[in-house]
C-alpha cells in the first residue's frame, strides 16, 4: 500500500517536472497540452487552397479573363482534389470519429463549426461537382464513345445518362456553367470566409477573436490558391513536356500580386490596430511573435512568404519584357512555392501560436509536433500529399494529352 | 434512353419522398428518444428533483482561502478527475504581489502567480524574501457556469448544455471531442479526458446537488471559503443572499459578457 502510494507520488511528480520544463511564466492548469494539432494547421490550409483555386477559375467564366483559359479546367480539378481531402483532417482530430454525423444530424446552430457539413455539401455539391459536370459533359459523351475497357466505363458513367450533345443542350451547359460560377464565388467566400469565423469568433483568445479573421482568411486563401495554380501550371507543362503559356503566366503573376498586395495590407492593419489599441493582451502577444513564433511568423510568414514574392512580382509586373521567359518562369515558380509556403506559415501561426499562450495572459506552453500518430507529422504529410495524388489521376482521365485531343476530339470546343 | 427517362423521373421521386419521410421521421423520433431517456435515467439527476425550482450560485471569499488544496483532492476524488497536473476541474492560484521598485512611483510590483498541481498539495513556500512581498492570497478557480456560456454556444453538437438551474454540463453520449468548447473557455475550466476523448469539467456536482448535499469542494472547504446557495430560496437565512448583501461581488474577466455565476469577494485587479 506504501510502496503504491509512493509510486503514484513519484509518477506525479514526474508528470509535474516535465510539465514544468516547457512552460514558461503562469498558465493555467488545463492549459499545459494544446488541443488543435498539426492537422488542424492543415484544414484551413486546404479549403484555402480549394477557395482560391476556384476564384482562379471564375476569373475565366464570370470576368472573362481570356489569357486564363488553359488553366480553367486545372484550377477546377484542383478545388475538387483537394476538397476531396479537406475535411480528413477534422476527422482524423476528433476525439469521437464515428459521432461525426452528429454534426448535421443534430447541429447546435450557434456553433460555427456546427455549419460545416452544410457548407461543405453546399460547395461539393451544388458548385464544384455540378459545374464540372456541366463542363465536362460533352466530353465524357464524346471520349466514353472513343475510349476502351475501364475508361470508357468510367466516362460512361460521368454522363450520368444524359448524352445529349445536341447544340442546344450543348448551349445549356455552358449558361448553366456561368451560372454556377456566378453562385460560386459568394459559395468559396463563404466557405473560407466561415472557417476564419471559427478562429475569430473566439472572444477568449486575443490571438484569434478579431473581426478582421475571416477577410484575413479569404485573402490568404485567394492567395494561396492562386500561387498552388502556377506551381501546377508550371508542373503540369514540364510533365507534359509543352511550353508553357506565357500570357497565360504573367496574368496569373499579375493576379497573384495584386491578391498578395491586399492580403499583406489587411494582415498589416490587423497588427497596427492591436498596436495602436494596445489592450491588456498586447503584452503577451508581441512576446509571443517574438519569442516563440519569431522563425514561422517573421521569418517564414511575413519575410519570405510576402515580402520577398512581393518584391519579386511587382519587378515582373513593372518590367513586362524583361527578364526573358524562361527566367521569368523560374521566378514564377519560385515566388508560388513561397506565397505557398507563407501561407502555411499563417496557418501555423493562427492556430498553434493562438494556443501558445495562456488565457490568463502569464505564460507560455510549448508544441512538441508528434512523428506518428492520429495527430501527427506523418499523418499531416499523408493528408497533404493525398490531394495531389487526386490530381494525378485527374489529370491523367480529364486532361488527356493534346495530341490525343486534336486526333480524337477535334470538334470539342475549348471551354 | 428517352423511352426511359419518365420512370426515371418518377423513380427519382419516390426516392426524393422516401428521403424527406425519413428526415421527418428522424426529426418525430428525437423526442420519443428523449422522453424514453428521461424516464429511464439514473444520474446525474434523480428524478423526483425539479431544476425549474433552483437557481445555484457559488460564492468564493478570497480573503478566506488559505491554500490547502483539500478542495482540488475533494474535486479529483468525487468526480474520478485524471491524477495528473493538467486536468482539473478545479484549482487553486496563489498571487504574490511585490513591493514597487526602490524609488519607483508605483507601489506595486511584479505579480507572480503558480498554482503547482494546481494547489492539490497546498503550496510550498514562496521563494521571494519576506520584506519583498507587498501582499499574498489564493484564489480557487472552477468553472463560472456563465449565464452566456461561450463553451455552450461553440460546442456543434449540442452536447454542451445549460441547465435551468444554471450549471453547465456536457452530454457524453454526445460530445465528439471536437475540442472547440475548450478553446472556448476564456477561463481554461475545460480539459480533453485523454481516457474518453471527450471534453470534461465542473458540473457544480450536478450529481450532488440535485440530492439534496453540497458540492464536494464546498462540503470540505475548512474556512468556508467556498459558499453554494439556491437563489430561489426565500429564507431569510440563506448564505449566498447574506453573502451577497454583505459583500461587493465581481466576476473573473466582465469585459467578456459572459454572466458567471460564480461571484467572487476580494478580487484583485491581477485576476485573471
Amino acid at each position: 500500500m506504501m510502496l503504491a502510494s509512493l509510486t503514484t507520488l513519484a509518477v506525479l511528480k514526474d508528470s509535474i517536472g516535465e510539465a514544468m520544463e516547457h512552460v514558461q511564466g503562469y498558465i493555467y492548469p488545463n492549459e499545459l497540452n494544446l488541443i488543435w494539432s498539426v492537422v488542424i494547421v492543415l484544414y484551413p490550409y486546404l479549403t484555402g487552397l480549394v477557395a482560391g483555386a476556384f476564384i482562379m477559375a471564375s476569373l475565366v467564366k464570370v470576368f472573362h479573363v481570356k489569357s486564363l483559359e488553359p488553366i480553367y479546367r486545372l484550377s477546377l480539378l484542383t478545388a475538387l482534389a483537394f476538397l476531396l481531402i479537406a475535411p480528413l483532417p477534422l476527422l482524423v482530430h476528433l476525439g469521437h470519429p464515428l459521432r461525426c454525423y452528429e454534426v448535421m444530424m443534430t447541429p447546435h446552430i450557434t456553433s460555427p463549426m456546427a455549419i460545416f457539413g452544410f457548407v461543405y455539401a453546399w460547395y461539393l455539391m451544388a458548385v464544384l461537382l455540378l459545374e464540372l459536370w456541366c463542363d465536362y459533359r460533352h466530353d465524357f459523351v464524346v471520349w466514353s464513345q472513343q475510349s476502351h475497357g475501364l475508361k470508357r466505363l468510367i466516362y460512361r458513367a460521368l454522363t450520368l445518362g444524359v448524352t445529349d450533345i445536341s447544340e442546344p443542350a450543348l448551349a445549356l451547359d455552358k449558361k448553366m456553367c456561368q451560372i454556377i460560377t456566378v453562385i460560386g464565388i459568394p459559395s468559396a467566400f463563404l466557405l473560407h470566409g466561415y472557417v476564419g469565423f471559427i478562429f475569430g469568433s473566439v472572444k477568449a483568445n486575443p490571438w484569434w477573436g478579431t473581426v478582421l479573421m475571416p477577410i484575413i482568411f479569404i485573402f490568404s486563401a485567394i492567395v494561396s490558391g492562386i500561387a498552388l495554380v502556377m506551381f501546377l501550371y508550371i508542373m503540369f507543362c514540364s510533365f507534359r513536356n509543352k511550353p508553357v503559356d506565357m500570357a497565360c503566366l504573367n496574368t496569373i503573376g499579375r493576379f497573384l500580386f495584386y491578391a498578395l498586395v491586399v492580403d499583406a495590407a489587411v494582415e498589416s492593419l490587423d497588427w497596427i490596430h492591436r498596436l495602436y489599441v494596445a489592450e491588456e493582451h498586447l503584452d503577451v502577444l508581441v512576446l509571443l511573435a517574438s519569442g516563440k513564433l519569431f522563425y514561422s511568423l517573421i521569418l517564414l510568414q511575413a519575410f519570405l512568404g510576402t515580402v520577398v514574392p512581393l518584391v519579386l512580382l511587382g519587378l515582373l509586373e513593372i518590367r513586362k519584357n524583361r527578364p526573358v521567359p524562361p527566367v521569368r518562369r523560374e521566378i514564377f515558380l519560385w515566388c508560388s512555392q513561397l506565397v505557398m509556403l507563407g501561407v502555411l506559415a499563417m496557418r501555423w501561426n493562427v492556430v498553434i501560436g493562438g494556443q501558445l499562450f495562456s488565457k490568463s495572459l502569464r505564460g507560455f506552453t510549448t508544441y512538441k509536433v508528434e512523428l506518428i500518430g492520429q495527430e501527427g507529422l506523418f499523418m499531416s504529410i499523408i493528408l497533404f500529399v493525398a490531394p495531389f495524388v487526386i490530381l494525378g489521376i485527374f489529370t491523367k482521365l480529364f486532361l488527356p494529352r493534346s495530341e490525343a485531343e486534336e486526333a480524337s476530339t477535334a470538334p470539342v470546343t475549348s471551354t | 434512353m428517352k423511352s426511359s427517362s419518365p420512370t426515371t423521373r418518377r423513380r427519382w421521386l419516390t426516392v426524393l419522398g422516401q428521403a424527406v419521410v425519413g428526415l421527418v421521421a428522424v426529426k418525430a423520433a428525437r423526442p420519443v428518444k428523449a422522453a424514453v431517456q428521461n424516464a429511464l435515467a439514473t444520474a446525474p439527476a434523480p428524478k423526483s428533483y425539479d431544476p425549474f425550482a433552483h437557481s445555484w450560485r457559488m460564492c468564493i471569499d478570497v480573503e478566506k482561502c488559505i491554500g490547502c488544496g483539500l478542495c482540488v483532492e475533494a474535486c479529483k476524488k468525487e468526480n474520478h478527475v485524471i491524477p495528473k497536473a493538467a486536468y482539473f476541474r478545479t484549482w487553486i492560484e496563489r498571487y504574490i504581489i511585490k513591493r514597487g521598485e526602490p524609488g519607483s512611483e508605483d507601489p506595486r510590483g511584479e505579480t507572480i502567480v503558480d498554482s503547482p498541481n494546481g494547489g492539490h498539495d497546498g503550496f510550498p513556500p514562496s521563494t521571494i524574501p519576506r520584506e519583498e512581498v507587498l501582499k499574498s492570497f489564493f484564489v480557487p478557480k472552477l468553472c463560472n457556469q456563465c449565464e452566456n456560456s461561450p463553451c455552450d454556444q461553440a460546442c456543434p453538437v449540442g452536447a454542451t448544455f445549460r441547465t435551468p438551474d444554471g450549471a453547465v454540463i456536457i452530454d457524453k453520449t454526445y460530445c465528439i471531442g471536437c475540442g472547440f468548447c475548450i478553446q472556448a473557455c476564456p477561463y481554461g475550466c475545460r480539459y480533453l479526458d485523454p481516457n474518453t476523448h471527450m471534453a470534461d469539467k465542473c458540473t457544480l456536482c450536478y450529481h450532488r446537488l440535485s440530492r439534496g448535499l453540497k458540492t464536494a469542494c464546498v462540503e470540505v472547504c475548512p474556512t468556508g471559503a467556498r459558499i453554494l446557495g439556491d437563489m430561489k430560496d426565500s429564507r431569510p437565512d440563506n448564505p449566498i443572499r447574506q453573502f451577497v448583501e454583505k459583500n461587493k461581488v465581481q466576476v473573473i474577466k466582465p469585459h467578456l459578457g459572459t454572466e458567471p455565476r460564480v461571484l467572487y469577494a476580494g478580487l484583485d485587479k491581477e485576476v485573471r
